[in-house]
C-alpha cells in the first residue's frame, strides 16, 4: 500500500516523527480532558448542598484513614432494591465537595450515603465502642480508640484552605473562622450562631441547620465527635422536595 | 520448544521491506477472523454511541437513540410494584388504624409490609427479633411493658415523631433531673432511694436505707415514677417496680441512672418511610404481643 510506504518517510525524519507523535499523544489528551470542562453540566443543579464543616471535614479525613470505604460504599445506585432500603439513589451533587469522593465499591456493610438522621448519637457511640453491643451479628470491627484521641483543631484551617484550593468554594471568612467553627459545633450551650450563619439555614438557600451536639457525649472533644458528626450530616442537605430529576442521565 | 517445524522459505511470504544484518521482516496477513472481529468491534462501537447516551456536547451528553437513562428505569421498576400494591396501601392509609386488625386482608398484608419495613430500618437498635437491648436503653418491643403507651396510637405516634430527637418537632420528649450529677440530692440520699427502688422492684436490698429512701422517693420521683413506681406513659417514665430495665437493674447501673440520668433518643421516620410503610410496621409491632 502506497500509503503505508510513507511509513519509511516518517521513521526516517526524527522531527517530523515527533511532531507527529505529538499530534496523535494529544488526541489522547483532548479526549481525555476535554470533558473534565464540561464537569459542570454533569452536576445537576439541586438545593441544599453546602461545604463541610470544619468539624465534619476532619471525621470525614478519619473515615478514610481508618479506610470505611473499604466496607462501606457511599453511593445509592438507581435501582429499586437500593432505593428501597437506603433512600433516594445519589445525586452527583452530593459528593461534588468530596475530595477525593467516597463512593467506594465494596460493601461488606450496609451503604452509608443516607446514614444521617438513621441513628442517634449514643447509637453511633455504642456502635462505634463494639458495634457488636448493640448488632450482635455485626462483623465491624470496634473502634474505641477514636474516643480516648483528643484533636483541637490546630491545623483545620488549613485543612479548609486546602480544600478551597482545589475548587470547594470555603470563603475567607470561612477559612479564617475554622478553628472557631470546629470547636462552636460540639458545644450546645456556647455561641454557634457564627457557625450557623457560614453553614446554616442562613448561609444556603433550603439548607438546614448545622447539628450542634456533644457528638460522642463526653466533655472532652475527641476523633469521635468529629466521626459522628459526619455520620449525622451525611446524605441529609438535599432538599429534594426542590428537586426534580432530569430524566436523561 | 517450537513443535511444529518451520515450512515457510524466504521468498514464499512477502516481507516488509526491513532488513537487518540479512535478517528479514516477514508481512504475514492477519488471521481473518480477528480482522473481521475487529472491524465489528468499530461498527458495534459506532452504533453504540449513536444508540446510547454518549457524547459529551455543551449542554449535556448526546441522549442516544433509545432514550436509555437508569433513573427512568427506577422510576418505572418503583412504580410498577407501587401500582400493583397501590390500592391496598390506600386502604391502609384510609383505614382507621385501631379497626385495621378486624380485616384480615389488611392485617396480613400490614404484617408482611411491617415485618420488611422492620427488618431494614428498625433491627439495628431493637434487635432482629424486636427484642431489644437490654441495659442499652432499647426497649424490647415484644414485653407488654410500655414507656410511651402500647396501644395503636400510640405506638404509631412513637414511630411517626420518635423519641427526644432534634429533628422532628413533634418528638416525645421529657427529660429526667441528672440528680447526681447537677447536686439536687446528696450521695446518701441517692444511696437510699437506690435501696428504695431495688425494693420496689423486688431485688436484694438494704432495708434500713430503702426505708429512709421512701421519703425521698416520693419528694423527688413519683411526680414521674408514680408512688408505686408503675411509671407514666405521658412522660414516657419506666416502670420502675418490674423485673424490665432499659438500662439494667442491678445497684450500679441504677445509681448511674439517678446520678446522671438518662435521655433515649429514637429518630422519627415520617421523613424516611411512607405514611402506609409507618402503619404497617405499628401494626407489626402492635401484633408482636405486647401491644395493648
Ligand atoms: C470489616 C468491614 C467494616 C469496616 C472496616 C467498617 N465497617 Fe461499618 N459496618 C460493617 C458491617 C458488616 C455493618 C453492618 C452491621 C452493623 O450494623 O454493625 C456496618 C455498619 C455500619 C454502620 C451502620 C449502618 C446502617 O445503616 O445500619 C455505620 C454507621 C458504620 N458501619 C460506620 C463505619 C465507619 C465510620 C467505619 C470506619 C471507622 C466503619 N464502619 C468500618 C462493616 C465494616
Ligand atoms: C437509633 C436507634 C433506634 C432505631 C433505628 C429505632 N428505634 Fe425505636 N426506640 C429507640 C429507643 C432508644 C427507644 C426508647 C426511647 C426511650 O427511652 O424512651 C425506642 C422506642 C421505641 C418504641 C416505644 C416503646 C415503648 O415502650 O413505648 C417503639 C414503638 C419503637 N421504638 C419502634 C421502632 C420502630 C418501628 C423502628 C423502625 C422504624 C424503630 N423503633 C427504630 C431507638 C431506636
Ligand atoms: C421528670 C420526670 C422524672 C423524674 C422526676 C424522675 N425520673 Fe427517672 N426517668 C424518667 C424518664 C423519662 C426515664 C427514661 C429515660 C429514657 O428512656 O432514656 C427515667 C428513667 C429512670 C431509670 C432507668 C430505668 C430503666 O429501665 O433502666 C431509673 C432507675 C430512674 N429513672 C429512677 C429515678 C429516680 C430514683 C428518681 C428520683 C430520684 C427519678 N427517676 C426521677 C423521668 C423521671
Amino acid at each position: 500500500m502506497a500509503f503505508l510506504d510513507k511509513h519509511k518517510a516518517i521513521e526516517t525524519h526524527a522531527t517530523l516523527l515527533m511532531v507527529l507523535s505529538l499530534l496523535v499523544v494529544s488526541i489522547g489528551g483532548l479526549v481525555q480532558i476535554v470533558p473534565l470542562f464540561y464537569l459542570e453540566n454533569t452536576i445537576e443543579k439541586v438545593e441544599g448542598v453546602r461545604p463541610y464543616t470544619p468539624l465534619e471535614l476532619t471525621g470525614r479525613d478519619i473515615y478514610i484513614r481508618e479506610g470505611c470505604y473499604n466496607c462501606h460504599s457511599q453511593m445509592i445506585r438507581p435501582m429499586r432494591d437500593e432505593v428501597e432500603r437506603y433512600g433516594h439513589y445519589s445525586l452527583a451533587a452530593e459528593s461534588m465537595y468530596d475530595h477525593p469522593f467516597q463512593w467506594g465499591s465494596k460493601r461488606t456493610g450496609p451503604d452509608l450515603a443516607r446514614v444521617g438522621g438513621r441513628y442517634s448519637d449514643e447509637w453511633h457511640q455504642d456502635h462505634f465502642m463494639n458495634a457488636k453491643s448493640v448488632v450482635p451479628e455485626s462483623l465491624m470491627p470496634p473502634y474505641g480508640f477514636l474516643f480516648n484521641r483528643e484533636i483541637d483543631g490546630k491545623y483545620i484551617e488549613d485543612v479548609v484552605r486546602t480544600h478551597a484550593m482545589v475548587g470547594v468554594p470555603y470563603t475567607s471568612e470561612m477559612i479564617e473562622n475554622a478553628r472557631a467553627d470546629f470547636m462552636a459545633q460540639v458545644d450546645p450551650d456556647g455561641d454557634s450562631s457564627g457557625l450557623q450563619s457560614r453553614y446554616g439555614a442562613a448561609a444556603v438557600p433550603n439548607g438546614a441547620d448545622v447539628n450542634v451536639r456533644n457528638f460522642d457525649g463526653q466533655p472532652q472533644l475527641t476523633e469521635a465527635d468529629a466521626l459522628i458528626a459526619y455520620m449525622q450530616v451525611l446524605g441529609t442537605m438535599v432538599d429534594f422536595s426542590t428537586f426534580t430529576p432530569d430524566a436523561s442521565r | 520448544m517450537c513443535a511444529k517445524k518451520v515450512t515457510q522459505k524466504p521468498g514464499d511470504v512477502p516481507t516488509t521491506g526491513h532488513v537487518w544484518d540479512g535478517i528479514e521482516e516477514l508481512d504475514n496477513p492477519m488471521p481473518r477472523w480477528w480482522v473481521w472481529v475487529f472491524y465489528a468491534t468499530i461498527v458495534w462501537g459506532i452504533g453504540y454511541s449513536i444508540a446510547y447516551p454518549a457524547w459529551p456536547l455543551i449542554s449535556g451528553a448526546t441522549p442516544g437513540l433509545l432514550g436509555a437513562s437508569t433513573r427512568a428505569d427506577v422510576v418505572a421498576e418503583i412504580k410498577r410494584f407501587d401500582d400493583a400494591n397501590a390500592s391496598i396501601k390506600q386502604a391502609l392509609v384510609d383505614a382507621d388504624i385501631t379497626t385495621v386488625s378486624a380485616n384480615p386482608d389488611l392485617m396480613s398484608f400490614a404484617q408482611n409490609a411491617g415485618a420488611a419495613v422492620f427488618r431494614t430500618n428498625c433491627t439495628t437498635c431493637h434487635g432482629s427479633g424486636a427484642n431489644g437491648i437490654e441495659g442499652k436503653g432499647y426497649p424490647s418491643l415484644l414485653d407488654d411493658d410500655w414507656l410511651w403507651g402500647g396501644d395503636i396510637e400510640n405506638i404509631h405516634a412513637t414511630i411517626t415523631h420518635g423519641i427526644r430527637n432534634t429533628t422532628h418537632p413533634d418528638a416525645r420528649w421529657s427529660q429526667m433531673p441528672a440528680f447526681g450529677a447537677d447536686q439536687i440530692l446528696e450521695r446518701p440520699q441517692i444511696a437510699e432511694v437506690v435501696e428504695y427502688v431495688l425494693q420496689m422492684s423486688g431485688q436484694d436490698h438494704d432495708a434500713t436505707l430503702a426505708a429512709a429512701g421512701e421519703a425521698v422517693y416520693l419528694d423527688n420521683c413519683a411526680a414521674c415514677h408514680m408512688e408505686d413506681g408503675s411509671g407514666d406513659i405521658t412522660q414516657g417514665a419506666p416502670n420502675l417496680a418490674d423485673a424490665i430495665w432499659l438500662y439494667g437493674g442491678s445497684r450500679d447501673a441504677v445509681t448511674y441512672s439517678v446520678v446522671n440520668a438518662r435521655f433515649g433518643v429514637m429518630p422519627g421516620w415520617n421523613d424516611k418511610l411512607t405514611e402506609d410503610e409507618i402503619r404497617a410496621v405499628a401494626l407489626y409491632v402492635h401484633s408482636r404481643g405486647g401491644g395493648q
